[in-house]
């Protein structure tokens, strides 16, 4: 029989309409994957399942979990019913726990909340709990407190919480949007293990449609707090029916068209670059020790090539690119771009940066909110010795903006006028503007929604094509890299331990962790074709 | 006014406009005072002395028989005078230490910086007064300098945390991409965006410098006679307490109101600058 | 835990050099001559050369600096110029005037203030919550010295609860002498109460929005339970610093508190040796009110790390 039952739920808060006649069903043992891009109302679902909403919240129509009116319950009946029938996992492992208390008295506490049992059985208990959900007693005892693990491991933790008194109901809500691509796989088999075995009926929320179709057996899609489209995975994702729901999967699949071929020259030649990071001293009188973030790393960019860069956090990506713009000092080797090297003499080279430019991946976070358009788009200009002035440099900010499909009006609006896309744009302006030659995208599209992915990506192939740009692409997503670049680096603890051409090292990996990386990354099963329809 | 109506709005962000306008009172009649005072404050008029408030005098009159709301006026240009100049020591110094603080962190700049700030917060405004009136004798320009001191710490370590969150924004690596040097995006792009920190900041330290000016010219630390100040005037009335508690009660309302006024005020501005900037406490 | 507390000891020891260096500097070197500065602008020639003489500062300046530092260590404060006693017993007799003033009061606004910023933010936006605000927001306003004249007038003028001022002595007896440092410490805890009651209800504010009280709630605890548990350790962690940095405060304010109720403590024994312009008096007290502060301070730290064990691995 169907354990969560949700019928015609709407929901506001404060008056402004955030639901809207959701109906939905999980059974027991099934896994329910529910998919919107942000804003859809898909964690708003999963919490007015808990009744953990906002305060102002009012909700009507039926929540019925295992024959109960939820709805209808007071307070106390629903912390009864929180933690022992629903267990429930976030999506910020690093702030999910209590800084303060050891990860044991966190699990044990959801039993002792529950259950009249001594403090002892109930730290029994909770070992248990956390040795199901692979934390084992003897490399993770239940003294340690949350900043002593990774997320991963933090995530296990909330896992444990969730499932310590086997719920029927599991909300998992962006489990692992936080976390790398194998941790990714891994809290993902656990999950799907821990349904398994439990017998629970899980409700498992994402905005990546690839996670949810190798996990779900049925599929609800939801948009503006309204579900567009819902049936079971298999039929689901090959017949879909309603428009939005096909946009979203040709968006999450899509290939931008590019036609430029890479030249043989060399444009940014990076040659046993070292980069290393003093550490703070360890024992009494022990010296400052190191961090080797960049290892002898070498490779090449071609002139007009697009090469991605992989590899998860930590691995040192974001140090190469500080390195390659010429922000940090390297330790030891060279880099240069057109035969010149990025530092001369412990200073960077202006010469040589106003070659370079760069794509962040906080649309927000990139513009100085007390700046107009015009003023952070022309911001690059400080790197030129005759930086176009009066209505050349208007002119220059006009074109920069039109290049990237905004209009030169937008120059005197300020940055919060726009969407996060469009912010992209603005960046995309921004690094246009002092014609670069090679264009460095950190993580730059990996914020954004599928849809406004898929015109960024579109946008840069655009650009690609027209200027000559080469781009150095670096991001956690492989499916991102695949459709944009034409060669691709593998990098792990500081090192590169694979490159080639991109499409060779993904379908046929030759080093261990690019099997690994590639094994973990979620993949839709559908073949691209059969969406093209 | 319901009284319900009072305690909202002493209680909550409603506080920009009471506040403004308490605060523009005192300001205004300080600047009044410049120009006309009911009475003139230096005469004495020993026949006229400790009146209770009447249609003549309607704060009273004091031991010397000088008009207590012509004295509130002319007190008000010290303590509002004292506290701006204090803030202003505070900021011109303290935002640049923070500035450069947070721009080489982790630095031995940064260091020094910081266990100066720590220390100088071992000494509060009134032990250095102390300490200069033991030295140099009392005056009101004690006073500037003791509250002064104490407020470059406060200033300098809010302008390092607020600076410290912005220079890991992807705008400031932006602009050392584009080859700008740690002072000039301290300057372009820092210092816009703590400026509505420094203003609620500056509020709440102005109404703290009026009641450290008050404190310190009570204990005879600060302004000297003749100058007139609230602080002194409390003193003044001490021991009259019982005969005369008007002499008293009203210089402590003009401060209790003045620094209430600005506490509302900064409140105020606080929740209209910043509505993500949470409210903490003072 | 070692290592961390060995570190703030450190700091504590560098923090109390640099303050005791800076008092030095300010009351024995700027001035120049510290017996003209002492003795006045129109004394003799004559008299100055002998008080140079029986202070010592014929000697250079890093010589005193010695000897007044290794005095201190050894509870040798110097003699006082004008009274002609060491000046250590001069402190000893008001110390435990000023000492139990400050305590009583730092207690008084911790008990106040943490039960009613806990009740404020429990019951946020309500009527006690308004109540709370309003009242707090009039305690910050008000300066300590003219509430507690208030209170004389009150309490000891009109309705004779309590004495005007002085102190019994503790010979009197223990609660004899605690009922005239009553209204003192009440006069002093008021502003600090209300300030701390409102850190103490902003960041448990802040604390409830943390994720983690979420999860908490997401496990089956009550809102009041989540508050209990999870909530109030974590939000103390603000409201420590607050109170070490309240001493400081405190001890100004004691000083000026203690002139209103014509206590004999420390703050009187400062401003009486400011117009005897007795240097060595107002050094050494500075100096010990300072060193307070700092100690004080240096429990605050150490109290950090039994509460957050991130700390407690020192790095």
């Amino acid at each position: 029989m169907t354990l969560l039952r949700i019928d015609r739920l709407s929901m506001d808060v404060q008056g402004l309409p955030i639901l809207r006649e959701v109906s939905l069903g999980v059974d027991a043992g099934r896994i329910l994957g529910v998919i919107g891009e942000s804003g859809s109302g898909k964690s708003m679902t999963a919490l007015s399942v808990m009744q953990l909403l906002p305060s102002g919240a009012r909700c009507s129509g039926r929540i019925t979990l295992a024959g109960q009116e939820v709805l209808t319950l007071s307070e106390t009946a629903l912390c009864k019913m929180r933690g022992r029938d629903v267990g429930m996992v976030f999506q910020e492992p690093m702030t999910a726990l209590n800084p303060l208390k050891t990860i044991g008295a966190q699990v044990a506490e959801t039993i002792l909340i529950h259950e009249r049992v001594s403090r002892g059985e109930a730290m029994q208990r909770a070992a248990e709990a956390l040795a199901r959900a692979e934390l084992p007693q003897d490399r993770f005892p239940m003294s340690r407190y949350p900043h002593e693990l990774s997320g991963g491991q933090r995530q296990r933790v909330v896992i444990a919480m969730a499932i310590a008194l086997r719920p029927r109901l599991l909300i998992a809500d962006e489990p692992t949007t936080a976390l790398d691509v194998t941790t990714q796989a891994e809290i993902l088999k656990l999950l799907k293990r821990l349904v398994a075995e439990d017998g629970m009926a899980c409700m498992l929320i994402s905005h990546d449609l690839a996670v949810v179709a190798d996990m779900a057996d049925d599929i609800v899609i939801m948009r503006d707090g309204e579900v567009v489209e819902n049936g079971p995975a298999d039929r689901l994702l090959t017949d879909l029916q309603h428009p939005y729901s096909k946009a979203l999967l040709a968006a999450s699949s899509h290939v931008p068209d590019r036609s430029a071929e890479p030249r043989e020259a060399s444009l940014l030649s990076v040659r046993d670059v070292v980069r290393d990071y003093a550490t703070p001293r360890t024992g009494w009188w022990g010296r400052a020790g190191t961090f080797r973030a960049v290892d002898g790393v070498s490779f090449d960019i071609r002139r007009g090539e697009s090469l991605g860069l992989v590899g998860e956090s930590g691995c040192g990506k974001s140090t190469l690119t500080r390195a390659i713009l010429g922000l940090e000092e390297v330790q030891a080797g060279t880099i240069e771009l057109n035969g010149q090297p990025v530092f001369t003499g412990h200073r960077p080279n202006r010469a040589v940066r106003r070659h370079m430019q760069v794509v962040f991946q906080d649309p927000y976070g990139s513009f100085n909110p007390r700046h107009r358009v015009d003023r952070l788009v022309s911001e690059p200009f400080h790197l030129l010795d005759d930086a176009p002035q009066g209505s050349a440099r208007s002119d220059a900010i006009a074109q920069a903006l039109e290049s990237v499909g905004l209009s030169a009006d937008d120059g005197r609006k300020f940055v919060h006028e726009f969407s996060g896309g469009q912010r992209q744009r603005i960046a995309i302006a921004r690094a246009l503007i002092i014609r670069p030659e090679l264009i460095i995208l950190d993580e730059a599209v990996s914020a954004l929604d599928v849809q406004v992915r898929a015109q960024i990506l579109d946008l840069l192939a655009e650009l690609g094509d027209s200027l000559g740009l080469t781009y150095l692409f670096i991001s956690h997503d492989l499916s991102v890299v695949r459709s944009i670049t034409d060669r691709v680096l593998v990098m792990q603890a500081g090192q590169i331990v694979e490159q080639g051409v991109t499409q060779d090292v993904f379908d046929a990996p030759r080093h261990t962790y690019t099997q690994q990386l590639v094994r973990a990354a979620p993949r839709l099963t559908v073949a691209p074709e059969r969406i093209a329809r | 006014m319901t009284l319900r109506a009072g305690i909202t709005v002493l209680a909550q962000g409603r506080s920009l406009l009471p506040g403004a306008a308490l605060t523009l009172l005192f300001a205004g009649a300080a600047v009044l005072s410049l120009l006309w005072t009911p009475y003139d404050i230096t005469e004495l008029d020993i026949a006229n002395k400790i009146q209770s408030p009447s249609a003549a005098h309607p704060l009273g009159t004091d031991h010397f028989g000088r008009d207590i709301l012509s004295m509130i006026m002319v007190g008000a240009r010290t303590s509002i005078a004292v506290a701006l100049v204090a803030v202003g020591i505070g900021m011109g110094l303290g935002v640049p230490l923070g500035l450069a603080a947070a721009a080489r962190k982790g630095s031995l700049l940064d260091e020094v910086i910081m266990r100066g700030n720590d220390l100088v917060f071992a000494f509060p405004s009134l032990l250095i007064a102390i300490m200069i009136t033991a030295v140099f004798g009392a005056s009101a320009v004690n006073a500037i300098i003791a509250i002064g001191i104490f407020n470059i710490p406060v200033f300098a370590r809010l302008t390092r945390s607020g600076a410290l969150s912005l220079w890991t924004r992807d705008y400031v690596l932006a602009a050392r991409v584009a080859g700008k040097n740690a002072a000039r995006i301290s300057v372009e792009h820092i210092l816009p965006n703590v400026t509505n920190l420094l203003i609620v900041q500056g509020t709440i330290q102005f109404s703290l410098g009026i009641l450290a000016e008050a404190g310190l010219s009570y204990v005879g630390l600060g302004a000297q006679p003749p100058i007139p100040s609230w602080g002194r005037m409390l003193a003044d009335s001490q021991t009259m307490i019982s005969l005369a508690p008007h002499m008293a009660i009203f210089p402590g309302m003009a401060i209790l109101l003045t620094v209430l006024g600005l506490n509302l005020m900064g409140d105020g501005l606080r929740d209209l600058l910043d509505p993500r900037l949470r409210r903490t406490g003072r | 835990m070692l290592r961390y507390v060995i570190k703030k000891l450190l700091s504590l020891a560098v923090s109390l050099t640099v303050a005791s260096v800076v008092i030095f500097l300010a009351l024995e070197v700027v001035p120049g001559d510290p017996a003209a500065s002492m003795l006045g602008v129109n004394a003799q020639e004559d008299t100055l050369a002998a008080l140079r003489e029986e202070l010592g500062l014929n000697r250079g300046p890093l010589a005193r600096y010695g000897d007044w530092v290794g005095g201190m260590l050894v509870g040798d404060f110097g003699t006082s110029y004008t009274y002609r006693t060491p000046v250590s017993e001069m402190i000893a007799d008001r110390i435990w005037i000023s000492l139990p003033l400050a305590l009583l009061a730092l207690s008084l606004s911790t008990l106040i203030a943490i039960p009613a910023g806990i009740w404020a933010a429990s019951r946020r936006g309500s009527g006690v919550d308004l109540g709370v605000m309003g009242v707090t927001q009039l305690g910050v306003a008000i300066p300590n010295f003219w509430f507690a004249m208030l209170m004389v007038l009150v309490f000891a003028i009109n309705l004779r609860w309590f004495s005007a001022g002085g102190f019994v002595g503790w010979e009197a007896g223990f609660w004899p002498a605690i009922h005239s440092l009553t209204l003192p410490a009440i006069a002093l805890a008021l502003p600090q109460a209300s300030i701390l009651t409102r850190v103490m209800r902003s960041a448990l504010l802040d604390t409830l929005g943390e994720d983690f009280i979420r999860t908490a709630r997401a496990k089956g605890l009550s809102r009041a339970q989540a508050l209990w548990r999870h909530a109030l350790r974590n939000a103390l962690i603000p409201v420590l610093t607050i109170i070490g940095l309240q001493f400081s405060f405190l001890i100004a304010g004691a000083i000026i508190i203690e002139n209103v109720f014509f206590l004999p403590g420390l703050g009187r024994l400062v401003f009486q040796s400011i117009s005897a312009r007795d240097l060595i008096v107002v050094e050494s007290v500075v100096m010990l009110l300072v060193c307070a502060v700092i100690v004080v301070n240096f429990i605050v730290d150490i109290t950090y790390a039994i509460v957050d064990p991130r700390l407690r691995r020192a790095r």
